[in-house]
């Protein structure tokens, strides 16, 4: 046989290649569907064999079976005559979306000014002795305090609306995240800092091209715990009468006790910080390229 | 005290003047306090110019400790240590310190972890890009030029790692342990690897390491440490030709002194150990 003889097949290889690239996100993503699956699973069960009143504990298919009829509780935007004018005008598809999109606003409002001012503080503090000594002992103090403590604050200041609601996510997170940025400074690779003193770096030299970048992945797990924290304080404001959102509509059904409108936002919560969680770790494998992808390299033991 | 023949053979003066020197330096951690400790000392040492000078010695006997206070990353309890005439106050680009762990930043290419140091004093962009290349070309790492540090063995990071130093023009090259990470063949081979790059450069060498195999390849003069605190035992020039036989009569007769010398300072730091306990 020749060497002529041999047959060149075209399979297209960069097709083949980007969908091996692609399937391991596939085959999460059907983990993620089976995970959810089962636990719904097991409710319905639950609901099918009478052992959960379906009042109380409504199951997935009765709470998600009527998304549209819920909708319309979800404009509560005339209570407070802010965003759609002439409450009821909206659409109940409308106004889900426009709840759903005031509290995501909200949640990244907060956790973004959150992580700006404990960036520069916990960096400041490490960099400025003076920084660290007068403003690490409040921070310190401050950072157990409950969120619900601030709400009464958070009203005082704000008044109703979406300032309020931010500064209370604002709030809540800013002093555990600045201490986490502390942390993370003390945790940089002493090597690095070494390689470069004895370079000639300088202090700011030190900082901007080595300590920020080495905390940047640390920091991102940070963000991405806190993006949850947020979005229970966010629940909070907006329940306790700090504006219109989520909370709000949660706090209606309490008090219409709607159990399905309760699922039905919960579904919707843990939706959007699933989503979010995925966003953040596409962020983490494309700005933060160094960073090794070994997660649950556990598993193979 | 050193080698003279040798110092000849590589046309450096004998009598210049050393390049760093150690008097009666003495170094405690967390001095003041219960926890202090002496390391080190008291010691004096010179190191000449083009020298290959090996720290050997018990774990934790303080070579380490020496190699930072040259460094200027640490400052010496007591004693001084100069640099060509003037005392050390901190770290300079002349002394570069190269780690036993990986110290390559890991979200810089292997480029522009060489070039680094340039970048820090300002050095413009394809300035440094031609230095990376003539470093790595030395250190036969061309084509890893964008690669990303940890897409390189553990030996080839090392690699770079000598050739980001030597970017800085260094006159001694402090090397704490570098290849202790390393299995023993690719060891071997950097050892080689080193000898021929300290030929090239005017660099003397201060080498930490309690392999007493790699100080047999690599040395001008082996310094004996006795265990902590750390002093200085004896000192034994190796006047055998490059590249070195480790299997001649010679080298085993070396071996074996420099064993009998290690094993009892070995001993002495392992009964302190247990006194600890």
């Amino acid at each position: 046989m020749t060497k002529e003889a041999i047959p060149i097949v075209n399979y297209r290889p960069e097709l083949t290649e980007r969908f091996a690239a692609f399937r391991p996100h596939l085959v999460n993503f059907g983990w993620s569907i089976i995970s959810i699956g089962l636990f719904a699973g097991i409710w319905e069960v639950c609901w099918a064999l009478g052992l959960t009143d379906p009042r109380l504990l409504p199951p997935p298919h009765i709470f998600l079976g009527n998304i549209l009829e819920q909708g319309k509780y979800f404009n509560t935007a005339q209570t407070w005559q802010i965003g759609i004018a002439d409450g009821g005008a909206a659409s109940p598809a409308m106004s889900v979306l426009y709840t759903i999109l005031s509290s995501t606003g909200r949640v990244l409002a907060g956790l973004a000014l959150a992580t700006i001012v404990a960036l520069v503080l916990g960096v400041a503090a490490r960099y400025f002795a003076l920084v660290e000594r007068l403003a690490l002992p409040t921070i310190t103090l401050l950072a157990p305090v409950s969120p619900v403590a601030w709400l009464p604050i958070a009203i005082f200041l704000f008044g109703i609306g979406n300032r309020p609601a931010i500064f209370m996510v604002f709030i809540a997170l800013v002093f555990t995240m600045t201490i986490a940025t502390i942390a993370q400074i003390d945790g940089v690779n002493r090597n690095y800092i070494n390689v470069a003193r004895t370079m000639g770096a300088t202090k700011r030299q030190i900082y901007t091209r080595i300590v920020i970048p080495a905390i940047l992945p640390g920091l991102l797990v940070v963000l991405r715990m806190n993006l949850f924290g947020a979005w229970m304080v966010v629940l909070v404001a907006e329940a306790t009468g700090v504006g219109f959102g989520l909370g709000q509509v949660v706090m209606l059904a309490r008090n219409t006790f709607n159990p399905s409108l309760v699922f039905f936002t919960i579904t919707i919560i843990g939706l959007l910080g699933f989503g979010f969680d995925i966003l953040f770790r596409i962020v983490q494998r494309r700005v933060l390229y160094w960073v090794p992808q070994d997660a649950g390299r556990l598993r193979d033991l | 005290m050193f080698s003279i023949g040798f110092l000849k053979m590589r046309g450096v003066c004998v009598t210049s003047d050393p390049t760093v020197t150690c008097q009666d330096v003495r170094k405690v951690w967390a001095e003041g306090t219960k926890r202090a400790h002496f390391a080190l000392g008291p010691l004096s040492l010179n190191i000449y110019p083009g020298e290959f000078v090996i720290l050997l010695g018990p774990s934790g006997c303080g070579k380490s400790t020496l190699l930072y206070l040259i460094a200027g990353l640490e400052q010496a309890s007591a004693g001084t240590i100069k640099f060509f005439g003037k005392q050390v106050t901190g770290p300079s680009p002349e002394r570069s310190l190269i780690f036993q762990e990986t110290s390559l930043l890991p979200w810089l290419s292997v480029g522009q972890n060489v070039s680094f140091g340039l970048s820090i004093r300002g050095v413009p962009a394809e300035e440094r890009q031609a230095a990376s290349v003539k470093a790595l070309q030395r250190v036969g790492l061309a084509e890893a030029i964008n690669k990303r540090p940890d897409e390189l063995s553990g030996g080839m990071r090392q690699r770079v790692a000598v050739a980001r130093a030597l970017t800085m023009r260094p006159k001694v090259l402090l090397m704490d342990e570098p290849f202790a990470a390393l299995d023993v063949q690719t060891r071997a081979k950097m050892q080689d690897f080193l000898a021929d790059v300290w030929r090239d450069s005017q660099a003397s060498v201060l080498f930490v390491t309690h392999s007493i195999d790699e100080a047999i390849a690599l040395a001008d003069r082996v310094v004996v440490f006795t265990s902590r605190p750390g002093r200085i035992k004896e000192v034994v020039p190796i006047d055998l030709p490059r590249p070195r036989d480790p299997f001649s009569p010679a080298a085993e007769r070396l071996r074996r002194d420099l064993t009998n010398m290690l094993h009892d300072e070995v001993d002495r730091a392992f009964a302190e150990q247990e006194a600890l306990v």
